[in-house]
């Protein structure tokens, strides 16, 4: 069977590996280990460069998500025949599997981190942009009003009233966003755009203890993003602090 | 055309569309195999029937989790750190370590797979239907408790419908990672469209691509046919009301 050829494939690289780096002297002792403390101690520079490149990926994916977007629910809340045609095509974008967006990007961008940063970005799209438009649809019409009635311009009622009250369910959206792409970039291995992918595949697929670690500075990784997040909007939206104490 | 001779295709370091359509309808000569003929309707077929019948599995195990879960948890009104954190921290798991870690700890086969691809889709849908369940308005609750209904006859007479699209939402999202992480279930020994992509030096740059364009077409299809339940599911009265 196919799928068995490559586990064992991955096995034998898998033992290139351990004789390499001298990992079976750490090792040995506990041959049938899940986590093993030592080789994570001493290789955890080891996880440096996939992180780096991890964020590199998710970063730019999560800025160009979040601006097109972003622009793209404007537009849709001023010309609202728009919203249901973009609702549906930035559904499809986030329904195609991440792994198939990859390779069939790929006759067309080829191998590497900006096809990895073009599908992740596509695949924020339908998140954030439904969380902006629901954010300002949720403003209160007699808020808008009020706004009005003080001789505030379309444009100026957009920007310092609306968006503004919209910002909760905006990150909202984009915590969403981030926590997903920072999951699914790992898969960016597949086409050679490194990331922290690296240390769970090829000749890490079967070696837990560097699945472990990488999984877990995935999660940190978003944990901490979404964290900061959080922050953001406590701290863009100070009315909201001042009503509740 | 040039006079005398064929016209000379430079061969393409990737995938062509064309290449890729033609391997999904007919077997062809990949690049690597030396002659021998891979892919083909039946293969795609074969392998597609793989790729439901682990997702189908792995859904069916998340929902019967999940699904009486979410709307007990939703209908006491209790745990709602759990369903909704779950729900989050389950967005920031790496499938590639999932997959990678069950065929190493656990084993391979789909037995051993088809649960641990369930875990994917049980923070969807314990959320949603803890959401769902939670929005429906107190008032409403309280008025058919007073009419005498049972509490379970309160979740599936009246909590239930008016849950359903949020509760569906988490359904589709769960079917939608299910699938799409059934993809790289080849690595654990279970048999997907996955093989195609995942096995380069066997079905060649052609087949690549064919995964990737049938594992894209799969999950299209899958939300529309779930889209087009939730709709069917959704009472007439409340579909006015969204309209």
């Amino acid at each position: 069977m196919a799928s068995v050829t490559l586990l064992a494939a991955a096995g034998e690289v898998g033992g290139d590996f351990f004789k390499e780096r001298d990992v079976g002297d750490l090792c040995q002792a506990q041959p049938d280990h899940v986590f093993c403390f030592d080789w994570a101690r001493e290789n955890i520079d080891r996880f440096g460069t996939p992180t780096v490149q991890h964020l590199q990926i998710v970063i730019p994916a999560i800025v160009i998500g979040f601006v097109v977007a972003f622009a793209l629910a404007l537009l849709a809340h001023r010309t609202r025949w728009l919203q249901p045609p973009l609702l549906a095509a930035t559904g499809v974008l986030y329904t195609i599997p991440s792994i198939a967006f990859f390779f069939l990007l790929l006759p067309v961008t080829g191998l590497g981190r900006d096809t990895a940063i073009i599908v992740l970005a596509a695949y924020t799209l339908q998140i954030i942009y439904r969380n902006t438009i629901l954010g300002l649809d949720n403003v209160p019409a007699s808020v808008k009003d009020a706004a009005r009635g003080m001789g505030l311009t379309q444009r100026q009622i957009l920007w310092k009233v609306e968006l503004p009250l919209a910002v909760p369910e905006i990150i909202a959206g984009l915590r969403v966003a981030v926590v997903s792409t920072i999951a699914i970039a790992t898969l960016a291995v597949l086409i050679s755009a490194g990331g922290l992918g690296t240390q769970m595949y090829g000749s890490n697929l079967t070696f837990p203890t560097s699945i472990i670690m990488a999984a877990a500075i995935v999660m940190l990784m978003a944990l901490a993003i979404d964290a900061l997040l959080l922050l953001v909007q406590r701290l863009t939206t100070p009315w909201r602090r001042a009503a509740q104490s | 055309m040039a006079k005398g001779g064929a016209v000379v295709i430079p061969h393409l370091p990737i995938a062509s569309f064309t290449g890729a359509i033609e391997f999904i309808f007919s077997p062809q000569e990949s690049n690597v195999t030396g002659g021998k003929k891979v892919g083909g309707f039946d293969k795609c077929i074969e392998l597609l029937v793989k790729h439901l019948e682990v997702t189908v599995l792995a859904l069916a195990i998340a929902i019967v989790i999940a699904l009486p879960l979410g709307l007990y948890l939703g209908h006491k009104g209790k745990g709602e750190q759990f369903a909704i954190g779950l729900g989050n921290a389950g967005r920031a798991i790496p499938e590639l370590a999932v997959i990678a870690l069950v065929a190493v700890l656990i084993g391979v086969g789909l037995q051993n797979v088809a649960p641990v691809l369930a875990i994917l889709g049980i923070p969807p849908i314990l959320n949603n239907s803890f959401v769902g369940i939670r929005q429906v308005d107190r008032a409403t609750v309280d008025a058919a408790r007073g009419m005498g209904m049972s509490e379970l006859g309160i979740v599936r007479k009246v909590e239930l419908p008016i849950a359903i699209p949020t509760v569906m939402g988490g359904i589709r999202s769960a079917a939608i990672a299910i699938l799409a992480t059934a993809t790289i279930a080849p690595l654990a020994g279970v048999e997907s469209l996955g093989d195609f992509i995942l096995n380069r030096n066997v079905y060649g740059e052609n087949g690549l691509l064919a995964g990737a364009i049938l594992v894209a077409l799969l999950a299209l299809t899958i939300e529309g046919l779930l889209a087009l339940l939730q709709r069917r599911l959704t009472s007439d009265g409340l579909k006015v009301k969204t309209a």
